[in-house]
């Protein structure tokens, strides 16, 4: 395999893409990770709730805008077809991400609202919501990456 | 998929997962939730940190030694290899508290040890995506 090189001008909108991807994804690692503890214990469940959902507001949608911004000033840049495979997966899984993020936002903010008495149902909805949206950008990174079609 | 297309895929991804670790130490330090975080966020922190440490090191290898054009004594893949140390060497001593039980919020220097793995992590990504002097 020989090195291809992409254009200087490329770099910093690919910069600025990745590391919005990687912090969203990550945020959405400590969704789970606290969600997933504040389902198991009782002990401290309300400040585990609470730090999902602000890991969600805080973290999850402000890197979400910022990965956004960072693929359309990339696409822009490398003027590739909405319609080739790897870019329409990336941008349906972005897309259906921001309305499953919203969701998970406001479930947990609800979810806040219970209190001592643990996230309860609503709590696993934001646990599911937030794994299925890792599972989801996991898939995005594979077609960002590996470029299918 | 290529030989390259996998190690690269998998590079990546392994870079995703230490990425991952890092922002849960940093909720973990700056994020208020005191030990339910702590317990909740530490073992998770550091699995990511140390296997994506792993892999984006052995698949960054792989990967140097694969492609034509790269060879492992460029100025950038030096660089990131030190980048890399920089961080793990930080990162290693937040991981030995978890390691013992410790709480994180605790352990000195917590806070200059996070920030030294932010930004030797954003160092790297910067190195990987500008590749100075290619």
């Amino acid at each position: 395999m020989v090195a291809t090189l992409r254009p200087d001008a490329w770099d910093l909108p690919l910069f600025v893409h990745v590391a919005g991807a990687m912090l969203l994804v990550g945020a959405l690692v400590v969704v789970v990770a606290t969600m997933g503890a504040a389902l198991r214990r009782g002990d401290g469940a309300d400040v585990l709730t609470g730090l999902a959902f602000r890991t969600l507001l805080l973290g999850v949608l402000p890197s979400f805008i910022v990965m956004r911004l960072g693929a359309e000033w990339i696409a822009s840049k490398e003027d590739v077809p909405d319609d080739v495979d790897w870019i329409s997966l990336g941008y349906s899984i972005s897309d259906g991400g921001l309305v499953l993020t919203v969701i998970a936002a406001v479930v947990a903010w609800r979810a806040t609202r219970r209190g001592a008495a643990g996230p309860g149902g609503m709590g696993r909805a934001v646990f599911v919501l937030a794994a299925v949206l890792i599972v989801a950008y996991a898939v995005a990174i594979w077609a960002m990456t590996a470029k299918p079609g | 998929m290529s030989l390259y297309e996998w190690l690269l895929v998998l590079h990546v991804l392994a870079a995703f997962l230490l990425v991952s670790g890092l922002v849960a130490y940093g909720v973990l330090l700056l994020g208020g939730g005191g030990d339910a975080a702590s317990r909740a966020l530490g073992p998770p922190a550091l699995a990511l940190w140390n296997v994506g440490g792993l892999g984006v090191l052995v698949f960054g290898v792989w990967l140097a030694l694969e492609v034509d054009g790269y060879e492992l004594w460029d100025g950038w893949i030096i660089a990131a290899v030190v980048l890399w140390l920089v961080a793990s060497a930080a990162g290693g001593r937040l991981g030995a508290g978890v390691r013992e039980g410790e709480s994180v919020q605790r352990i000195d220097s917590a806070r200059v040890l996070l920030l030294v793995m932010s930004l030797a992590t954003v160092a790297l990504l910067l190195d990987m995506i500008f590749k100075p002097g290619v």
